[in-house]
């Protein structure tokens, strides 16, 4: 397919009818009601269902129902209402249901703003509601990983019958870049030998609830799935991370910056270095063993404070000093991270 | 080749649609791309604007902080852009509006053209973008004249506007002869 252009939210939108969702539900709110816009007008094209819900929580709910049915189900929101929607996610996850929930992240605590920001990290890879439980989390930096990323989030929710979270924000929204959305996929609404669908008589019942009520062994399965899952679904992107003295972690819209940073950085003699996390949850501790020069690691994030330094402590052991550069309101400069950069070398008397 | 381009208008005058037809002409030359609205409360008649970037290379943020080229169709948008403009830089001025004796950087080149009131000639009033976009094109090397004109005509067309508007193309050739 050609490169058409595209804003992240539409990208989004667009994608995951490639990926074969048929029913959206969900509530507006800037930075992500182009998602709802454009679902109101293209869902029916493509013979789905979309419905603008009353409020975030009938629209996750809705969403588990039609995952329970066994259809392929999207809800997308940000801010106040990203966490309307945490109790949802947390039935969803008890009911093993696969499921794509987006959160455009913008900026700050209660109502906050309307402007990017990155403030959503705890609350995405902590589990966000109630119980004892990770969502996997796939963050994109550009409107074209938008589209593949939306894909395969659809492909794992249904690997592992789990929802899965898309950590996009503000900036990725809004902006318009080239994208190629990714071809047109099939989904079988009936293809599962779970999903309820009426029963005649006669024919196997079969029920959706949670399955601490019902597994045999419980414990065992909760503990294998989510062991899986950090095991085989790690990703990230290094770049010159090899050889880098200060090693730059960001994702998203930062982690753009970032890769600039490296390569400015470097030409005035300073070896830097990037990973980039594509998954939030599980975070991507595989990335850290390539970091063989590593003198410290400085997170990049639009938070004041510094949500990731938790995970990238976990992920180095505490072996080594984590710093962060944190803004909000301004996407980060590349000036201002080389400065920290240094700081930090100069600190650690290098 | 890396440009960075702010386009800047009151709503209504074609300054996102200018941005627009910048990006596809970029993309259609399988250049990076990347364009940023302004947004938030925006309203017809209040100010709007946004950030184009062209590139051989990845772009990184999608905000400028010091473009190579102003685009700018009203008073408002010099007075907030002006000073952020890279030394060198080109900035395009609506001069049909910008009073015509107001003071520049001496930094800079400033190219005025009367945009609104050749697109009114033209009977063509929401074309005045187009004729900036012509001395856009005619005053910088980020596209031939006459490959930004094709891009135009492709643009419309393409957004299932038929054939080409001979209005539109009037105005952007005014837009490169200046005046």
């Amino acid at each position: 397919m050609a490169k058409v252009l595209m804003k992240g939210n539409e990208a989004l939108a667009e994608a995951a009818l490639a990926a074969g969702c048929r029913f959206y539900s969900g509530y507006p709110i800037t930075p992500q009601t182009e998602i709802l816009e454009y679902l109101s007008w293209r869902m029916e094209e493509v013979g789905g269902e979309f419905i603008q819900a009353e409020s975030e929580l009938a629209g996750i709910n809705m969403v588990l129902g039609a995952s329970a049915a066994g259809a392929r189900a999207l809800t997308t929101s940000a801010g106040p209402g990203f966490s309307l929607k945490q109790e949802g996610i947390s039935y969803l996850v008890a009911a093993d249901l696969p499921a794509v929930i987006v959160d455009v992240m913008r900026i700050g605590t209660g109502l906050g703003d309307i402007a990017q920001g990155q403030g959503d990290y705890w609350q995405l890879t902590r589990g966000g509601g109630h119980g004892d439980y990770h969502t996997l989390v796939l963050a994109p930096a550009s409107v074209q990983e938008n589209a593949d990323l939306m894909v395969e989030a659809f492909d794992l929710a249904e690997k592992y019958r789990h929802p899965v979270l898309i950590a996009s924000d503000a900036a990725i929204g809004q902006m318009i870049e080239a994208v190629e959305i990714p071809e047109f996929k099939e989904h079988d609404i009936d293809k599962y030998d779970w999903s309820i669908k009426g029963c005649k008589k006669g024919c196997e019942q079969r029920k959706i609830q949670n399955v601490y009520y019902t597994h045999p062994d419980y414990e065992n399965y909760l503990r294998e799935k989510y062991e899986q899952m950090d095991r085989e679904e790690q990703r990230y992107e290094n770049i010159l991370v090899e050889d880098a003295e200060i090693v730059l972690v960001a994702y998203g819209i930062s982690s753009r910056v970032c890769r600039e940073t490296v390569e400015v950085a470097r030409e005035q003699g300073l070896k830097l270095g990037l990973i980039r996390p594509i998954t939030l949850w599980p975070f991507p501790v595989k990335a850290f063993r390539e970091a063989k020069s590593a003198k410290g690691f400085l997170t990049v994030e639009m938070n004041i404070l510094g949500q990731m330094t938790d995970d990238v402590r976990l992920a180095t052991q505490e072996n080594y000093p984590v710093d962060h550069y944190g803004s909000i309101f301004e996407i980060p400069e590349t000036d201002g991270i080389i400065e920290k950069a240094k700081e930090m070398l100069k600190k650690e008397g290098v | 080749m890396a440009k960075e381009i702010i386009c800047a208008g009151f709503g209504g005058q074609g300054v996102l649609t200018a941005g627009m037809l910048l990006i596809n002409a970029g993309m259609e030359q399988g250049k990076n791309v990347l364009f940023y609205p302004s947004y938030g409360s925006e309203m017809r008649g209040g100010t709007a604007n946004c950030t184009v970037k062209v590139s051989d290379k990845l772009i990184a943020s999608p905000v400028s902080k010091n473009p190579d080229i102003l685009f700018t169709m009203n008073t408002p948008a010099v007075d907030k852009f002006e000073d952020r403009l890279k030394p060198g830089g080109l900035l395009l001025v609506n001069s049909s509006i910008v009073p015509d004796d107001r003071e520049y950087r001496k930094d800079i080149t400033v190219v005025k053209i009367p945009a609104t009131d050749i697109a009114a000639e033209i009977q063509n009033p929401k074309g005045a973008n187009l004729v900036m976009l012509g001395a856009l094109a005619a005053h910088s090397d980020l596209f031939t004249v006459e490959y930004m004109e094709q891009a135009i005509v492709s643009f419309f067309e393409k957004k299932g506007k038929g054939k080409y508007n001979e209005k539109n193309v009037a105005c952007y050739r005014r837009g490169v002869e200046g005046k």
